[in-house]
């Protein structure tokens, strides 16, 4: 479409050659600027309606009696800040915060520690080396509700693998999913499981980056093994290493499939997220302006890691 | 005899394989116990030695229905994903507009936004236009899964398309969308394929809007089929694994499809 009204606006500005010709230029530039902005069009409405509208509804219904009258009756009176209130003096919210903080920073300490030695061990270069760091890719691929359905089964308090397994070494049963005392220690073993190849990867390639000719000359210099490793890899990564951790933090705070998958939350609360408990607020007991109030200090804590994660990555780009 | 650095390398690929071995021991339980049937055991054994489809055959009569239901969104997704993304991912590579830069920003944003917060506002707004329980709403929502990845992926791939290419195309006197559909597009076909794939796989794990936004049975994602499993006692876990075996097909076909699409300098032939 972009294509025919262009093509007959130039047939049109050639065949009329008494016209201004500095009138024409404009105009030529603003046709020219319009076909260009076109191709955008389509990508910036969808981000409006789908990302724009969201947020500033989600923002709206924080304030707003928002429950499920309001879709009968249409009405959704401003409350102000009472959401926020009910939600921060709540006895649940502290677990919440205190969940999140602890699933977020588990999470992120076992994926890095574990992707960063996969990473300097494919470093090395071996016989299918790249094959088996490809196949590694596996868990992060696969529907994380696959994922979880198998692990509730591994982790099955009775007939699960791992307490059979524990069994043999004279350990006695866990119950990791109906016990609030490890509940949320399960739950984050899963999601280091899931994390680990997105951190390798990331790291890999944080690794490849640095080049050889600086381990060769810190051999001369007698840095080796653990020397070099402290010496010249790390202070090199540290641009990747911000980016994977800050990109963690991110991911890890919206982690709904493999909580709500384990234990729904529970075993009393145990594993209660932010997220998890925005969910439960607005489509279990419907009501949308508490669950609203909830994500919005989400989207806050996202939004604080996301602007720390725009700064580190350009610095990461500059260097 | 061996050379010291072969055995070294042996001994690495003996470590790689039992690194590997372990991290995909999930893996391996589900497709083994997904063989052990639809029975009730107390515990599934290591091996699947009395193999059995029982655990499919149950999985099939369940989920079928979920999983065209999962195939149509994934699909629809990536269509719309790749007809939004393609244009844009050009526009932001060849063009010099005024605030391009903060859309690239927003993009970089949106991709952080917490998925329940869109779920939460898109559930009320879809009330409003009928369009939970609807497959067109699943598609439009779950293409914010796939969108900004595919514009930020595809834009840095055409960023590296000689603009010679295009250029003699529109003296030739091509427009803009001509030479975009009749170059670029083609030019740049790996890098669509590589973004349409991951479009499709977002598309197809997704929990959160097939949680929020569909309601009923009739329409109804794998993923969903499987959480229903979960909720409560699970009585067999043959079906459960079968199912999730089913639904991982995709990840295990872009797994090898992906490695040599990501691959290909899609450049090779077209500018010699």
């Amino acid at each position: 479409m972009t294509t025919t009204t262009l093509a007959a606006g130039s047939a049109r500005a050639a065949a009329a050659p008494g016209y201004g010709a500095g009138r024409r230029r404009r105009r030529a530039r603003t046709r020219e600027r319009t076909a260009q902005w076109m191709f955008l069009v389509p990508a910036i409405a969808y981000v409006l309606v789908f990302f724009g509208y969201p947020i500033v509804k989600n923002l709206a219904m924080g304030s707003q009696d928002y429950t499920v009258r309001t879709f009968v009756s249409g009405e959704a009176p401003w409350v102000g800040l009472a959401n926020y209130a009910e939600v921060v003096s709540s006895s649940l919210f502290r677990t919440t915060v205190l969940n999140t903080a602890l699933f977020t920073v588990g999470s992120i300490l076992g994926q890095f520690v574990i992707g960063l030695l996969f990473a300097l061990f494919f470093k090395r270069r071996f016989p299918l080396g790249n094959v088996l760091r490809s196949l590694l890719l596996l868990p992060w691929l696969l529907p994380m509700i696959a994922g979880t359905a198998v692990w509730k089964w591994i982790l099955d308090q009775d007939g699960g693998i791992l307490n059979e397994a524990l069994g043999t070494i004279g350990i006695a049963p866990v119950h990791w999913l109906t016990s609030p005392d490890v509940a949320l220690v399960a739950v984050i073993i899963v999601n280091v499981w899931i994390g680990i190849p997105f951190n390798m990867t990331l790291l890999y390639s944080g690794l490849q980056n640095i080049p050889d000719e600086l381990y060769e000359a810190g051999a001369l210099d007698g840095a080796t093994g653990a020397r070099a490793f402290w010496h010249i890899t790390w202070p090199n990564l540290r641009p990747v290493v911000s980016v994977v951790l800050v990109l963690g933090v991110i991911y890890t705070l919206k982690v709904l499939d493999i909580i709500l998958g384990l234990t729904g939350g529970g075993p009393a609360n145990a594993t209660q997220t932010l997220a998890t408990d925005s969910y439960r607020r607005s489509f279990q007991e419907f009501s949308f302006g508490t669950g609203a109030a909830v994500s919005n200090i989400l989207i806050v804590v996202s939004l604080v890691f996301a602007v720390v994660y725009l700064r580190v990555n350009r610095r990461a780009v500059d260097e | 005899m061996l050379q010291k650095t072969d055995v070294r390398q042996l001994r690495s690929t003996i470590v790689g394989i039992v690194l590997l071995a372990l991290m995909l021991f999930p893996v391996y339980w589900m497709v083994n116990v997904s063989l052990q049937g639809g029975g009730t055991a107390a515990n599934s054994s290591f091996f699947p030695t009395d193999i059995t489809f029982d655990g499919y055959r149950r999985a099939w009569e369940d989920q079928t229905g979920n999983l065209v239901t999962s195939m149509i969104v994934a699909l629809g997704a990536v269509a719309v994903s790749l007809a939004v993304a393609t244009p844009a991912a050009y526009a932001l590579a060849r063009f010099r507009l005024r605030g391009m830069g903060i859309f690239l920003f927003v993009l970089l944003l949106a991709q952080m936004i917490p998925g329940i917060v869109i779920a939460n506002s898109l559930y009320t707004l879809f009330n409003d236009l009928g369009l939970l329980n609807t497959y067109a709403g699943l598609i439009l929502a779950n293409a914010t899964h796939g969108i900004p990845f595919a514009i930020l992926i595809m834009s840095a791939f055409m960023r590296s398309i000689p603009p010679a290419l295009t250029e003699a195309a529109r003296v030739d006197g091509a427009g803009h969308f001509r030479a975009f559909w009749s170059i670029i597009v083609p030019v740049s076909r790996n890098s669509l394929i590589t973004a349409g794939l991951f479009s499709f796989l977002f598309a197809w794990s997704d929990f959160m809007f097939g949680l929020t936004l569909t309601t009923g049975a009739d329409i109804k994602p794998i993923t969903l089929g499987i959480y229903d499993y979960l909720q409560g006692n699970v009585q067999s876990w043959g079906p459960v694994m079968a199912s999730a075996v089913i639904s991982s097909i995709p990840a295990v076909v872009l797994l090898v499809l992906a490695q040599r699409y990501i691959a290909a300098g899609a450049l090779g032939g077209a500018v010699k």
